[in-house]
């Protein structure tokens, strides 16, 4: 028999597993076979490394990786990307990180805009030594302190005095920060042959 | 099945009301004790994480060189202890609590309740220090590591077991509108879980579906138990009956199938195909009808006797939660808005918003419903009402305090940003004092919580004199007194229904 206790919970399962099948696998199904964007290429080594130490330090909660449409926002005229972002960009994207917030400035074109080494380094040793002002974190951890010797290591990370550790040290990347660099630089937005207007639509 | 609130199914009443009360109160002690006392240490090290990260945005060099301390561990570990750690099991306290009063007969396996306290601690310790320590998921509100969930998940289903095996024994023909709410709540949470620990996305596919878990932890796990406290709690302190008991099935409904579509409104203007993002918009915009009915039937049964705030403390914490429900909702379907969402996505503003729901309505009815059935399944009293007034003032202004500047600095926050003449930096700079809004009302909510804690260690000890009577913000008129201790003693505060058996 059929009670009226089975019947409410049985509406509320079936309610539930509908909107599941909407939002996550129709979705899943749908782009299941989208093409990577140019210049989307599966990680490897260094930038599959990279892009762990971007996951576990959190960098997802202060820098969305989702640049918005022309005429949504601001983000193109803000020189975040040429043009905005679409699924296939995100094809190899595990787990996606495309962030809610925008405490700092977004990443998904960090490399074309700032492609330096030592701007990079710098800037996630310490934060303001670049940009003053700045409320990021610091992530020493990912660098160390080495006693200079002879001309220096070649590998220094270019600091500030207020910033650096003293005469006679310096501040070298370790494999991490490298790692994590290299995961930076592969955020780039080429140019697709969509025009960019209907980047918002392409996969209506 | 006769449809009348309150008719024994087998037609046999108890001669003594309070007696099945206290029995039914009583059976569930011991895992109702043991999830609110760590669900409140839970509270106490979300807090922590709370201050900490919200002070690093006045000092971000402070612990700059503890990688566990850095932002953004801290930050998934404030949210998933609160979540994880005190709200979900203060709302297992509660939720198996009311089973027992709403079914009217003992809650069947509490073994099941017992074990999944256990189990639920270690998957939420597990969580906490794997945060930390560097093994986050990386995927927002599912941060734990998948051996959290694997504690975790069990623990649910645990629950789960227990109440819904207690149905067939119930001895109600009628099952009241709370237990509607709870029953579907703890079928779809371990749905939500485990679908969204599925293998099967990457990309885009995996942020809606993350999106549609993370809101549906809000709307289909805390939410359901929030309201059903609150239609429970609300007409038991007012002494009335719910004000339409009709529109109360229609609320229901609508949120099961209204809610649970809503989440990748968190994706407008971003790259998931355009129907997705616009299918859960006009959800998001639906959800007015359960929100305007649940707020009218709350508000129109509280509203006749809302003086009763003044003396009693939970319906003044119940009532700023089903106040904060209505408001945190109408803000979210008219938020959905593509217009809305080109300023608020992306801020400070959205912040804001998700501590108006998991705050100011769910976790101010959590205390609410705490204040009313500690005293009920322990036997003892609340030690001290200044405690409770503070603890009400500090967390009402620390929350209104941090609502107001977070929304406030979030809508500057996304003009600044969509004008692409302001630099970046100069809106890095304008966030700074809104920040330290922040901080401050954390502070004033952490002394709030710190009484909460010390009250509920308090009666839980159960340590010399037993406090006398009810406890009353203010001595109510001897009338209303009565009335709320007198003639049906479960109505009002206290533990009035169960006076010290005699030695």
């Amino acid at each position: 028999m059929i009670t009226r206790a089975s019947l409410i919970f049985l509406g509320a399962l079936a309610a539930i597993l509908m909107s599941f099948t909407a939002l996550a696998v129709l979705p899943a199904a749908q782009l299941a076979t989208i093409e990577p964007t140019p210049g989307t290429e599966e990680y490897y080594g260094p930038t599959r490394r990279g892009r762990e130490v971007y996951v576990r330090e959190g960098c997802v909660y202060c820098h969305s990786q989702q640049v918005r449409p022309p005429d949504f926002g601001a983000d193109i005229e803000r020189g975040w990307g040429q043009r905005g972002s679409l699924p296939g960009d995100y094809v190899y994207d595990y787990p996606h990180v495309m962030g809610t917030m925008r405490t700092g400035p977004d990443l998904h074109d960090i490399a074309s805009r700032q492609p330096s080494a030592d701007w990079h380094h710098a800037h996630l040793y310490n934060p303001r030594s670049v940009s003053p002002g700045s409320v990021m974190a610091p992530y020493p951890w990912l660098y160390r302190v080495v006693e200079v010797r002879g001309d220096g290591p070649d590998n220094a990370v270019p600091l500030p005095p207020e910033y650096a550790p003293g005469e006679g040290f310096a501040v070298i990347p370790t494999e991490e920060a490298e790692d994590l660099f290299a995961y930076l630089m592969t955020l780039k937005l080429e140019a697709v042959d969509t025009p960019a207007s209907d980047a918002a639509g392409a996969t209506e | 099945m006769d449809p009348v609130h309150g008719v024994w199914r087998d037609g046999v009443a108890p001669t003594n009301v309070a007696t099945w009360r206290r029995d039914v109160d009583r059976h569930v002690r011991t895992p109702v004790v043991a999830f609110t006392l760590t669900a409140v240490f839970w509270l106490l090290v979300g807090t922590t994480f709370a201050l900490i990260a919200s002070f690093k945005f006045q000092y971000p060099d402070w612990m700059g060189e503890t990688a566990a301390m850095t932002f953004g561990r801290v930050r998934p570990a404030h949210l998933n202890t609160m979540i994880w750690g005190w709200i979900s099991p203060a709302g297992v306290a509660i939720a198996v609590w009311l089973w027992g009063r709403l079914l009217k007969t003992e809650v069947r396996h509490v073994w099941a309740l017992n074990v999944s306290w256990v189990l639920w601690n270690i998957g939420v310790t597990v969580g906490t220090v794997g945060i930390l320590a560097g093994y986050s998921q990386g995927i927002e509100w599912v941060e734990m590591p998948l051996a959290a969930f694997v504690f975790l998940v069990p623990a649910l289903l645990l629950v789960a077991y227990s109440l819904l095996s207690t149905l067939r024994h119930r001895r109600v023909a009628h099952l009241y509108i709370s237990v509607w709410y709870i029953g579907a709540s703890l079928l779809w949470t371990p749905v939500l879980i485990v679908a969204i620990l599925l293998p099967i996305y990457s990309g885009v596919p995996h942020a809606t579906a993350n999106w549609w878990f993370a809101h549906n932890i809000l709307g289909l796990w805390l939410t359901p138990i929030g309201l059903g406290a609150a239609y429970y709690l609300i007409p038991k302190v007012v002494g009335r009956p719910i004000y339409s008991y009709h529109l109360s099935y229609l609320g229901f409904w609508t949120l099961a199938l209204f809610y649970n579509w809503a989440g990748v409104h968190h994706l407008v203007g971003g790259p998931p195909p355009q129907w997705v993002v616009t299918v859960s918009i006009v959800f998001s915009v639906m959800m007015i009808i359960p929100v305007i009915i649940v707020g009218l039937n709350h508000h129109m049964t509280a509203f006749p006797r809302i003086k009763r705030v003044i003396w009693s403390p939970t319906l003044r914490f119940v009532v700023f939660g089903a106040v904060s429900y209505t408001v945190v909702s109408l803000q979210g379907a008219m938020q959905a808005l593509r217009f809305w969402q080109e300023v608020t996505h992306f801020t400070h503003y959205t912040i804001a918003h998700s501590h108006i729901g998991v705050y100011a309505f769910v976790t101010m009815i959590a205390y609410g419903a705490l204040y009313y059935l500690l005293p009920r399944v322990t036997g003892w009293e609340w030690k001290s009402k200044r405690l409770i007034s503070l603890h009400f003032w500090t967390t009402a202004v620390g929350i209104s305090l941090y609502i107001v500047g977070l929304t406030a600095g979030g809508v500057l926050q996304g003009f600044l940003m969509n004008n692409p003449d302001v630099p970046f930096m100069e809106i890095v700079e304008t966030m700074k004092p809104f920040l330290w809004s922040r901080s401050i009302a954390g502070v004033l909510m952490t002394v709030g919580h710190l009484a909460f804690a010390y009250l509920v260690w308090e009666i839980v000890r159960k340590k010399g004199e037993r406090p006398p009577g009810p406890v009353f913000f203010r001595q109510p008129p001897a009338g209303v007194y009565r009335m709320m201790t007198g003639a049906d003693p479960d109505t009002g505060d206290g533990s009035a229904a169960h006076p010290v058996p005699a030695p």
